[in-house]
């Protein structure tokens, strides 16, 4: 069985973000990117069941600009067997995202598609549910617990949602959505990094796989949260009440 | 008991410190030497006289250098002190509370404490240089102190010095964003500036473990080192001013912004690294470099010390300009790490390495870092000298690798009791100690080797349940003499506190001493900042 994970590049988790001055976006240039934590959670996942003898191999897709292949190189170089780069002029939302993978899962056939919940530059959500509805596969979202079952040819996800745990078995081929709990990623090691060195990543445009680019969404602006303020120390209570009553006119 | 076998350790170490001094005879004017050594053997007779007194500190782990009596001539604090100080600072910064003296009294090691009765927190360089000339007309004795995360007991008071503490003083003055030029106070904590200049675009030219406590005032006074001296030198390359409050109250402006500036003796350089003991530093002025986007940690592997050795030759000639930190650590202190702290993952868990090497490199390119770094990685590897390694991926994986050896010092106090030794040797002979004291010691301790291998600075620490004067013998003179023969520092770091003021002969002459000596004479001559550190208690006021 092939496992096929989706992984974005993304600012660092690390970097303090700052908005662009023309509020157009937040600054990207010179700023450290890597792979979206929940993409690595999901791709260690995909590895582990992989050398837990349930799949053959592991395909790792990315979508975007050339700098996508570092991502990809990172996931050859935590184990994943082949890359797959989709090359796109600019961001694409997790609609078009889905569509793409909808024609990737055409040509590869994995038995699991796994990505992580959102990527933490937009915090969509949205990919994972999108494809499974496309591709009208069952979908276990935001799991913290995955178990595979190769013979009865289904998977046992236990998802994190508000009211706890929820447990549901899926019928393969099924969408899997990452969850931070679910595991704690490998580093890359050294030997690894060569090996990645010399393992394929084929490139693909929207246009051979018959997908449009093409935005419904646009963004209008993107601005800080309202700093917070300093507060005030106040030298009675006298002070204190006529406060509350004449500037916050909470009493 | 142990008071008398202290005794006769340090008659040991200095008779055999005066006998291979005299034997290799031609460096030393003897005349200088005896009489500075009678007087010590003279101040040994005394303190046997003396036997059981309140004015002898009794330290827990029993070192021979910190046998120390008050010096008689400094005055004790007196309620007319106490409203001085009240009127001068406020009811708020003059801190006579119990509680909050505990802390300040005893170092971060919990190895030292005095009895200081009074903490001050001026607010200014006035306020400093008025507390100091009160106390130097009164004879009061002083601990400058900044945040107390010294390792040789140089920030707490012996006795009952007045503390001053330069902690509210934490504004930063200037910053110049074209020459990168930061001009602030003393009490800065250097966590607070290197975020301020991160959203500049700059960082602090130095970095230690403890940045989160540690402030720029200490770190300049104590010469701080830390882990990216391979990169940006030394504080005595990168400060180019500071202020500072001398005994007697006067204040020295030498607080340039200038790159160059050949005007006359760079009296600057005396006040860094002199523990606080010619002068308060109450403003400093660094050249902080540029921040640059593209950092790269790899964490390795090696099976025994010499691979360590060629790996730092082959690092910075393959590396070259983006090589920014190398250091090392040996099997024992993983161990500690991982078993101690919190949140530690171990980067290479498939098997025990006998050391690990951690190689960083900052550049402005990511892409051809990342490739100078993979190249220079896979040649070690194929050469043998890396066994194994990991590079990270993000940001969170460099800080959890940077963790580990960040973390050895905090694992080791929490394992127990530790001697502490910082020592700099030449890098092939480093390691070779370590197994010296392990043999040395055999089932008494466990001996931990890590340090700045770009430096040829080797932290030795010896962990052991509880402090023990059998494990102290073995110890020293030995590390010492073993440094001084291969001509080595005995402080690489951390300065002669407390802890080696007495060692200071193991690696300067007499001569120097002397200088240093009437150099502090000259500054502070009744003695009061900082007494009985740095210089030996022989010839210290």
């Amino acid at each position: 069985m092939k496992i096929m994970v989706a992984v974005k590049r993304v600012v660092d988790y690390a970097v303090k973000i700052r908005v662009k001055p023309d509020k157009s976006g937040v600054e990207t240039q010179n700023v450290k990117m890597s792979m979206n934590p929940f993409c690595e959670i999901a791709l260690e996942e995909a590895l582990r069941i992989k050398e837990a003898g349930l799949a053959k191999e592991v395909v790792a897709v990315s979508m975007g600009l050339a700098n996508c292949v570092d991502t990809l190189r990172t996931s050859l170089a935590m184990g994943a067997d082949r890359g797959i780069h989709v090359e796109a002029a600019r961001e694409l939302i997790p609609l078009t995202v889905a569509k793409i993978l909808k024609k990737l899962v055409g040509v590869e056939n994995p038995g699991l598609l796994i990505l992580g919940k959102q990527a933490i530059d937009d915090d969509c959500n949205q990919t994972g549910q999108m494809i499974a509805g496309l591709l009208g596969w069952p979908q276990g979202t935001f799991a913290s617990k995955v178990v595979l079952d190769k013979e009865k040819q289904v998977v046992t996800v236990d998802r994190e949602v508000d009211g706890g745990l929820e447990t549901l078995c899926l019928d393969l081929p099924a969408v899997i959505t990452t969850d931070l709990r679910l595991n704690q990623p490998r580093y890359a090691t050294l030997p690894n990094i060569m090996k990645a060195k010399s393992k394929p990543i084929k490139k693909y445009t929207p246009e051979e796989l018959n997908v449009e680019i093409k935005s419904d969404l646009e963004v209008v602006q993107v601005t800080e949260p309202p700093k917070r303020k300093a507060g005030v120390i106040l030298s009675s209570v006298d002070e204190l009440i006529d406060k509350l009553r004449n500037e916050a006119h909470v009493i | 008991m142990e008071k008398l076998r202290a005794t006769s350790n340090l008659r040991r170490s200095l008779k055999s410190l005066l006998n291979r001094r005299l034997s290799s005879g031609s460096d030393f004017t003897h005349f200088n030497q005896k009489r500075s050594f009678q007087t010590s053997f003279n101040w040994i007779r005394d303190y046997k006289s003396v036997g059981e007194v309140n004015a002898v500190q009794y330290r827990y782990f029993s070192s021979v250098s910190t046998l120390v009596q008050r010096n008689p001539s400094f005055s004790t604090l007196n309620s007319d002190d106490i409203s001085y100080f009240k009127g001068l600072l406020g009811e708020k910064n003059v801190i006579q509370d119990e509680d909050r003296l505990e802390t300040v009294n005893t170092d971060w090691m919990h190895k030292y404490k005095g009895s200081s009765k009074l903490l001050l927190q001026p607010r200014s360089t006035e306020e400093v240089s008025q507390i100091l000339r009160y106390c130097n007309s009164r004879c009061l004795a002083v601990v400058p102190q900044a945040g107390n995360t010294g390792l040789v007991g140089g920030s707490v008071p012996v006795f009952d010095e007045v503390i001053v503490n330069v902690g509210s003083m934490n504004n930063i003055i200037s910053f110049d964003k074209v020459s990168g030029i930061l001009v602030c106070e003393a009490g800065c904590i250097l966590e607070n500036l290197i975020s301020f200049l991160d959203n500049q675009g700059f960082v602090m030219p130095l970095d230690l473990g403890a940045k989160g406590s540690c402030q720029i005032g200490g770190n300049v006074s104590t010469n701080a080192g830390g882990l990216r001296l391979v990169r940006y030198g030394s504080l005595h390359g990168n400060v180019l001013g500071l202020e500072a409050v001398l005994a007697n109250g006067d204040v020295l402006d030498m607080l340039g912004t200038l790159r160059k500036d050949n005007t006359g003796y760079d009296l600057k350089h005396l006040f860094i690294g002199s523990e606080g003991s010619l002068g308060i530093v109450t403003k400093v002025s660094i050249l902080t470099p540029p921040k640059l986007s593209s950092v790269n940690l790899a964490f390795l592997a090696c099976k025994d010390y010499s691979s360590c050795q060629k790996l730092l030759v082959e690092a910075k000639r393959k590396l070259g300009e983006i090589l920014s930190a190398i250091e090392f650590l040996d099997d024992q202190a993983m161990v500690l790490v991982l078993h101690h702290l919190d949140g530690v993952r171990n980067p290479l868990p498939t098997s025990m390495h006998n050391f690990y090497v951690l190689i960083e490199t900052i550049g402005s390119d990511d892409s051809f870092d990342r490739e100078k770094l993979e190249a220079f990685l896979l040649s070690s590897m194929e050469g043998g000298l890396i066994s194994d390694g990991v590079l990270a991926q993000d940001i969170n994986q460099l800080s959890s690798f940077w963790r580990i050896r960040e973390g050895v010092p905090e694992a080791l106090m929490k394992a127990g009791a530790v001697y502490k030794y910082d020592l700099s040797l030449p890098v092939e002979k480093m390691y070779n100690l370590v197994n010296d004291m392990r043999v040395r010691l055999g089932n008494l301790a466990k001996v931990v080797g890590y340090g700045h291998l770009g430096d040829g600075n080797l932290h030795l620490n010896i962990s052991a349940p509880q402090y023990d004067d059998a494990i102290l013998e073995q110890i020293e003179p030995y590390v010492y003499e073993w440094t001084y023969k291969h001509r080595g520092s005995i402080s690489a770091e951390h300065g002669l506190g407390l802890m080696k003021a007495n060692k200071i002969y193991y690696s300067k002459t007499p001569e120097t001493v002397q200088i240093m000596a009437s150099i502090k004479t000259l500054l502070d001559p009744n003695g009061i900042l900082n007494p009985y550190k740095v210089l030996p208690h022989s010839i210290n006021p």
